[in-house]
């Protein structure tokens, strides 16, 4: 795949994952770019997302969720072709409250991927990278859908599964 | 139903964002579970269907700091330093429920694990360790 053609599957496979996941169209996730050096995502101020009313700012969980979109948004990102994915682990460091009123952005590197792992590390933030509201460290399973098809947790879970 | 059992709901319908995910909680003495019911708007995964992880992770969060307040008592909400959350099973179309345990409360900081299952209390779908301020200063 051309550099060219591997830039337009990245932002398709990016609106796919945002117009695809019924929680990403409720919280009106969206990409702003996504390219080999990972991925930048916004959420919009929405007062139903507020955590607390005292002080209007954004829930904590809001910025969990875009992080954890934004870091899957760039392991794909890092990768030559396209692999099914599952968060191992999120850590997440709040350095400081959102401001009321901001859009919150995410931007996120995968900085490594071995065949069957994912690193990756996230900075949210509402003005710049600089200053950040939140950090992030997280860890992806690569091929974590294997022979698991359409409707595969429709089906009642196996002992320990 | 008791004082605190009151005051937690009451806590968690002041919250819109608790609201939006549907979080709900029920007491049996001190012991607090979360109820997350299933939903097409917290689906993250649509080929599965699964959970967003992200969700799961806010969940576990809402459940640390209703914990605390029911263990603490009414308080300026406690502000969140760090998470880290571990994903063990993927979460499929059913009600998740999570408990909490506080590990430990000192004067401005609270160390809270909360564990996350569906229909199989032995096999957690998600867990978080977290940090928060439980009484935090100006600026």
């Amino acid at each position: 795949m051309s550099d060219a053609d591997h830039l337009e599957f990245l932002r398709n496979m990016a609106q796919g994952m945002n117009q695809g996941s019924p929680h990403a169209q409720a919280l009106k996730l969206e990409t702003v770019s996504v390219d080999q050096d990972g991925a930048v995502l916004k959420v919009p101020y929405d007062e139903k997302l507020i955590g607390d009313p005292e002080t209007g700012v954004i829930a904590g969980g809001v910025v969990t969720t875009l992080l954890d979109h934004a870091c899957g948004q760039a392991v794909h990102a890092g990768l030559q072709a396209f692999k099914t994915i599952a968060t191992l682990d999120l850590r997440i460091d709040y350095m400081r409250p959102a401001e009321p009123g901001k859009d919150i952005y995410a931007r996120a590197f995968c900085y490594k991927a071995t065949r069957s792992v994912a690193f990756v590390r996230a900075v949210a933030y509402d003005e710049s990278p600089d200053d950040p509201v939140a950090a992030a460290q997280a860890a992806f399973m690569l091929d974590s859908s294997k022979g698991r098809g359409f409707g595969a947790n429709l089906k009642p879970r196996k002992d320990g599964q | 139903m008791s004082d605190r059992s009151d005051d937690v709901k009451a806590m968690l319908a002041r919250i819109p964002y608790a609201r939006f995910l549907g979080v709900s909680v029920e007491l049996a003495g001190d012991e607090m579970t979360a109820i997350l019911p299933f939903g097409q708007h917290i689906i993250g995964n649509p080929v599965l269907p699964a959970i967003h992880g992200g969700v799961l992770g806010a969940f576990m969060e809402i459940t640390a700091l209703a914990q605390l307040r029911v263990s603490e008592g009414p308080a300026r909400q406690p502000r969140v330093i760090d998470v880290s959350v571990e994903y063990l099973r993927s979460g499929r179309p059913l009600t998740t429920y999570a408990r909490a345990e506080i590990k430990k409360v000192g004067r401005r900081i609270a160390n809270v694990h909360v564990e996350a299952w569906q229909d199989q209390r032995a096999a957690p779908i998600a867990a978080l360790r977290g940090h928060f301020l439980v009484q935090p200063t100006e600026g």
